[in-house]
């Protein structure tokens, strides 16, 4: 019986050899990811610029975009963006921060919502105030901080210090990457961005974390062979698996990206980047940082002979 | 690896059991689960305000105006305090930022002055640690006279803690008059208020509810001067009416009646003109200020203020001595029912402000859910049919595992009570992507083995032996990861983490158990002696 098998047995690529190549290129990635985060900029949604979005259905099939563009914009509450988005008659519209504090953005809304009366329906109406969008953005980056500190910690007991080290920087160069992505495809980034490479961390390190575990269980096996030939053999056994994981995540992803809806789409187009990222992270950064840091295998064989004698 | 004991086995089938017992009343709509037998679990998912549709406001103390506020009221305070006799002579009193400044002209009398206005400091009770109590100001009275009194940063604090404390109770009682919708509302933080309504499209009656400060009081209206003249009189205060355009009324500064004095309110029909009015109803005590109030004023013009805006300024024909009476105002009949029920309700200690606010039509969270269930099956159908392409036989055992660990996701979820938002249904579809994964290292480690040389049955043990470590370790960085997120994140963040925590912990449990289990059948029944995988 032949089922599919993807990738073939035996595959022999030397991904460390290859390391002068992919390394500086993911560097290059992640360096430009943060230049252009800082120059270009993503586009950040109300979430954490304040500011108000609607979404409506118009009464009318096919809504006069240009009409309702001049209604708004004649309210004097700035520029209204109006788009339409997924089925042909709901329409979004975006309005920046009103001067004023929370109160005009509440009158503002009012406004919108006594020239609509009539013509279209509500279905969503998001308003954030200038107070609550600062703290929005502190508290995301707080979360991504304490989740690769506990990880770092987790890492670090389970394996050697440079396994903590290799997956944490293989971790922040999947999100950089991701940001990266936000502001080439200039997708809005709101909160929900913020889950989806808040997700991709999660990936990336287990996606590490199992490359990692070949890893060490590889060189406990052979305590002759150089690191690099080691690490070549782990990632290529692991190969399989890396990629029939990888292809089930993708399905599911895109299935939701297809069929979920245009409230997920950007999140879900994101995690895809973000899966690719962390494969091509975890073999292509994680991996060769062991050999940057100076992993030694007598490291390992040591603390494997200390767990030894404990146990005897 | 592969032999379990009866009682192990029992226990695994049980909590499968259990949890599609549990997870099967969302299958079915509400009605049909009531109809059920008391003995059947009825416990359903409870759905976020994203898929049900529902409003999400976050509002916050308006420090700045309450503080402005008080202190302008403990300046009258301050200037009764130094009428009493012997009276004490001051100058340039008046609210300095965040306090109240005079000077005593007659140094001797300041330790009068301390004396009078240490009844002012307002103790706040015993501070939440059990400390000593914190007042609400504190009083600062320099040798030159000069006396300061404001607020310390503890008694702010404080005081802010039970406004939003009095604020929550007030709106509970606001919308338990309401009826209709069942929100929960609680504290976020030091100074904020989340109201969360589900199941309400159009929040604006909501919010004219809770948002509004609801203050009532009752002013003379001094007819003498003109609004813009010069000449007012000390201790009055210009105040426009809700007409279009605004009148403007100069009334007293200092109220007749306020909304506490009232006991009861009505929305009715006035007997005259039929239209909407507010009926209401004084307290003894109210009823005799008013009374006496009327008796001496009749033929002069009375305001009713209600959030520094004047309602309806009738004119007092007879003195009104029976405490009840009526407010109307161009009410129509809703805003004359919701004027009754914020009357009864109480008003609120100071000023709400809407920080954050989100509402979701029942229409996008029905067409949410519907994509998001289309998008869920598709899903599995695709990630179960690649999983046979690849394995054939076991790749069906990780199937029925991947549904398994779907069904426990669900059945956690409905027994925790957590909600389930849009990301939290992207949760649930990227665990069965990844738990997949638990599947196929399993798998491909026992196939690495049977390569390697080992028999059969050794294969599946040694492989199975293996890949639990790495799962292990590779869940639990995960769980730690959603662990982080939930407790920190908010919003569409904490609704991903809830059922992607959850469901690296099922994956886990259908890992070390459920598909151990299967497997360890199919070598019982099979006892293959060849690999195929």
């Amino acid at each position: 019986m032949a089922y599919l098998r993807i990738v073939p047995d035996n595959t022999n690529i030397p991904f460390m050899r290859m390391r002068k190549w992919t390394f500086p290129l993911a560097a290059f990635l992640s360096i430009m990811s943060v230049v252009l985060f800082f120059t270009v900029g993503p586009n950040y949604g109300i979430d954490f610029l304040g500011g108000t979005v609607i979404e409506i259905q118009t009464k009318d099939e096919k809504p006069d975009l240009g009409k309702l563009r001049s209604t708004l914009n004649d309210l004097g509450l700035g520029d209204v963006q109006v788009q339409t988005i997924g089925a042909d008659n709901s329409v979004l519209i975006r309005m920046g921060q009103q001067a004023g504090g929370e109160e005009a953005q509440q009158a503002a809304v009012g406004k919108i919502r006594a020239a609509l009366e009539g013509e279209a329906e509500f279905r969503r109406i998001d308003i954030v105030g200038p107070r609550v969008s600062g703290e929005l953005a502190f508290n995301g980056g707080l979360a991504m901080l304490v989740t690769f500190a506990a990880i770092a910690v987790y890492v670090w007991f389970r394996f050697e210090w440079q396994f903590a080290v290799g997956s944490i920087i293989s971790a922040a160069n999947v999100v950089v990457m991701t940001f990266g992505f936000y502001v080439v495809t200039q997708h809005e980034f709101n909160l929900t961005s913020l889950a989806a490479i808040l997700t991709t961390i999660g990936y990336s390190l287990n996606d590490t974390v199992v490359v990692y575990d070949r890893i060490r269980e590889t060189l406990r096996k052979y305590k002759k062979i150089p690191l690099g030939d080691l690490i070549d053999r782990a990632i290529n056994d692991m190969l399989g698996r890396t990629v029939i994981t990888t292809v089930t995540t993708l399905i599911a992803l895109l299935s939701l990206y297809i069929f979920g809806g245009e409230v997920i789409q950007a999140f879900t187009l994101a995690m895809i980047f973000g899966v690719l990222a962390a494969i091509f992270s975890s073999i292509c950064v994680a991996a060769p940082i062991l050999i940057y840091f100076g992993l030694r295998q007598d490291q390992m064989t040591k603390k494997q002979d200390a767990e030894a004698a404990g146990k005897a | 690896m592969l032999h379990f004991t009866r009682w192990k086995m029992i226990a695994i089938l049980a909590v499968v059991l259990a949890g599609f017992v549990i997870a099967l009343p969302n299958l079915f709509s509400k009605e049909t689960v009531d109809s059920w037998p008391s003995w059947v679990p009825k416990r359903q998912l409870v759905l976020g305000l994203d898929l049900q549709g529902g409003a999400y406001l976050l509002y916050e103390v308006d420090k700045q105006d309450y503080v402005q506020k008080r202190l302008r009221s403990l300046v009258g305070d301050i200037r009764k305090a130094m009428l009493e006799e012997p009276r004490i002579g001051y100058s340039g009193l008046g609210v300095q930022g965040q306090g109240v400044q005079f000077r005593v002209r007659d140094l001797s009398q300041l330790p009068e002055v301390k004396k009078r206005l240490d009844l002012l400091l307002n103790p706040l009770g015993t501070s939440a640690l059990g400390g000593p109590g914190v007042n609400e100001f504190d009083l600062e009275i320099g040798s030159d006279g000069v006396v300061k009194m404001g607020y310390t940063q503890a008694g702010l604090d404080q005081r802010v803690r039970q406004i939003v404390d009095q604020s929550i109770e007030v709106i509970g009682r606001r919308i338990d008059q309401l009826g209709t919708v069942e929100p929960s509302i609680q504290r976020q933080g030091s100074d904020r208020i989340l109201v969360e309504a589900p199941g309400l499209g159009d929040p604006e009656r909501l919010k004219a509810l809770v948002g509004q400060t609801a203050q009532l009081t009752f002013h003379l209206v001094d007819t003498g001067v003109a609004p813009d003249a010069a000449t007012r009189k000390p201790g009055t205060l210009v105040l426009d009416s809700t007409d279009t355009p605004p009148v403007p009324y100069v009334v007293e500064e200092l109220p007749l009646l306020t909304g506490e004095d009232l006991t009861d309110a009505q929305a009715t029909f006035d007997s005259r003109t039929n239209e909407p009015v507010v009926s209401f109803r004084l307290s003894s005590a109210g009823a005799r200020v008013f009374g006496e109030v009327t008796q001496k004023n009749v033929n002069r013009p009375f305001a009713i203020v209600l959030d520094d805006h004047v309602i309806s300024a009738p004119v007092i024909r007879e003195p009104i001595l029976g405490g009840s009476g009526q407010i109307s105002g161009n009410f129509s009949i809703q805003s004359a029912n919701d004027l009754a029920i914020l009357l009864r309700a109480g008003s609120l200690p100071a000023k709400l402000t809407i920080v954050e606010e989100r509402s979701i039509g029942p229409g996008l969270g029905a067409d949410s859910i519907r994509a998001g269930k289309i998008a869920a099956v598709i899903g599995t159908i695709a990630v179960c049919a690649f999983m046979v392409m690849t394995y054939g036989f076991l790749g069906w055992l990780a199937n029925i595992a991947v549904i398994v660990n779907v069904v426990l996701i669900f059945a956690v979820v409905t027994l925790l009570g957590a909600t389930l938002s849009l990301p939290g249904i992207a949760g649930v579809i990227i665990t069965v992507g990844t738990a997949v994964d638990s599947n196929v290292l399993i798998y491909e480690r026992i196939r690495e083995e049977f390569r390697a040389g080992r028999s059969a049955i050794a294969s599946i043990d040694a492989g199975f032996h293996k890949a639990l470590g790495t799962i292990l370790d590779a869940n639990v960085t995960t769980l730690i990861a959603a662990l982080v997120l939930f407790y920190l994140g908010s919003g569409p963040i904490r609704g991903f983490a809830v059922t992607h925590a959850i469901g690296v912990a099922t994956t886990m449990f259908t890992a070390f158990t459920f598909t151990r289990l299967m497997v360890a059948m199919w070598v019982r029944w099979r006892r293959p002696t060849k690999i195929t995988l």
